[in-house]
């Protein structure tokens, strides 16, 4: 058994903040969380917080991108924050585009970017 | 590319059969990028690079080792990274380093992505196994 990023919920937010370096199996199993919790809780945002994240190579950036189109379609946004720049700029030569994840520089423009979002939904709606 | 592993005094190594064991090696790398005073952004490019050469040991090649060492030319400092499995080796180099190539359902970035990643490449693959040695200098 692995252990597992706990999945946070503060009001119609999960919030995820990654701690340890993760092992491929964690990060499959977060995937799978975050959507469920995102069902069982009916959120409308998602955070994920990689500030302490010292790499994201190609699996963990591929997770990121799956989730943020997995939780599109579940209803809710996902917002990645924190990301180092030496990790941005890795990434990038790396070759990995995350095309559709979101991101914002810290928590607290991550929460307020989600904010935006779901008040511009619910002025269409 | 210099034998660096023949020629180093001090090479440390570890046994990747496990996703565990990938996270092992890619801490190893980064204490000796460390202590080899790489910069920051050459040390996440290194543990970026070992983590994908590892990860396709372990999923392409049935595991093996991995074996690392502090490497000094001159005035440079550098760190020196082989990975080595005894899986079934790479049929096609060209196309398996061609951005978003993969033989599975990854998304082919890790092979080329390591290679842009890195100051030195070296592949040695047949059917007997690959070999990816790889070496990252400091400024
Ligand atoms: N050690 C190895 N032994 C055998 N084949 C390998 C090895 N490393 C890479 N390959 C082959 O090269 C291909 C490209 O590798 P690469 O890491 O770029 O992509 P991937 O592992 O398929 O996907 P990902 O983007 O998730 O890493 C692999 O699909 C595999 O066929
Ligand atoms: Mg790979």
């Amino acid at each position: 058994m692995t252990d597992r990023v706990p999945v946070l919920k503060i009001g119609d937010v999960l919030l995820v903040s990654i701690q340890t370096d993760l092992e491929d199996q964690m990060v499959l199993d977060l995937q799978e969380d975050l959507s469920n919790r995102i069902v069982a809780t009916g959120a409308r945002g998602v955070i994920i917080d990689i500030s302490a994240l010292e790499i994201v190579d190609s699996f963990v950036g591929r997770m990121l991108a799956t989730n943020a189109s997995i939780s599109r379609v579940l209803g809710a946004e996902t917002i990645v924050v924190g990301m180092r720049p030496a990790v941005a700029m890795t990434l990038v030569e790396l070759g990995l585009s995350l095309d559709g994840v979101r991101t914002a520089l810290n928590l607290e423009r991550g929460l307020g970017l989600l904010r935006r979002l779901q008040a511009s939904r619910s002025d269409r709606a | 590319m210099r034998d660096y592993g023949a020629d180093s005094v001090s090479v440390t190594e570890v046994a990747v059969a496990t996703n565990g064991d990938v996270v092992k090696a890619r801490q190893m790398v980064r204490t000796l990028a460390q202590s080899s005073g790489l910069s920051l952004v050459h040390q996440t490019k290194l543990v970026t690079a070992a983590s994908e050469l590892g990860r396709n040991m372990l999923v392409h090649g049935g595991g093996g080792t991995v074996r690392a060492s502090a490497v000094v030319e001159g005035p440079r400092k550098g760190v020196w990274v082989e990975f080595a499995d005894h899986g079934p080796g790479i049929e096609d180099i060209g196309l398996a380093l061609t951005d978003g190539w993969t033989s599975g359902n990854g998304m082919g970035l890790g092979l080329s992505g390591a290679q842009r990643l890195v100051d030195e490449f070296d592949l040695d693959t047949g059917s007997s196994g690959t070999t990816v040695r790889i070496v990252k200098w400091g400024r």
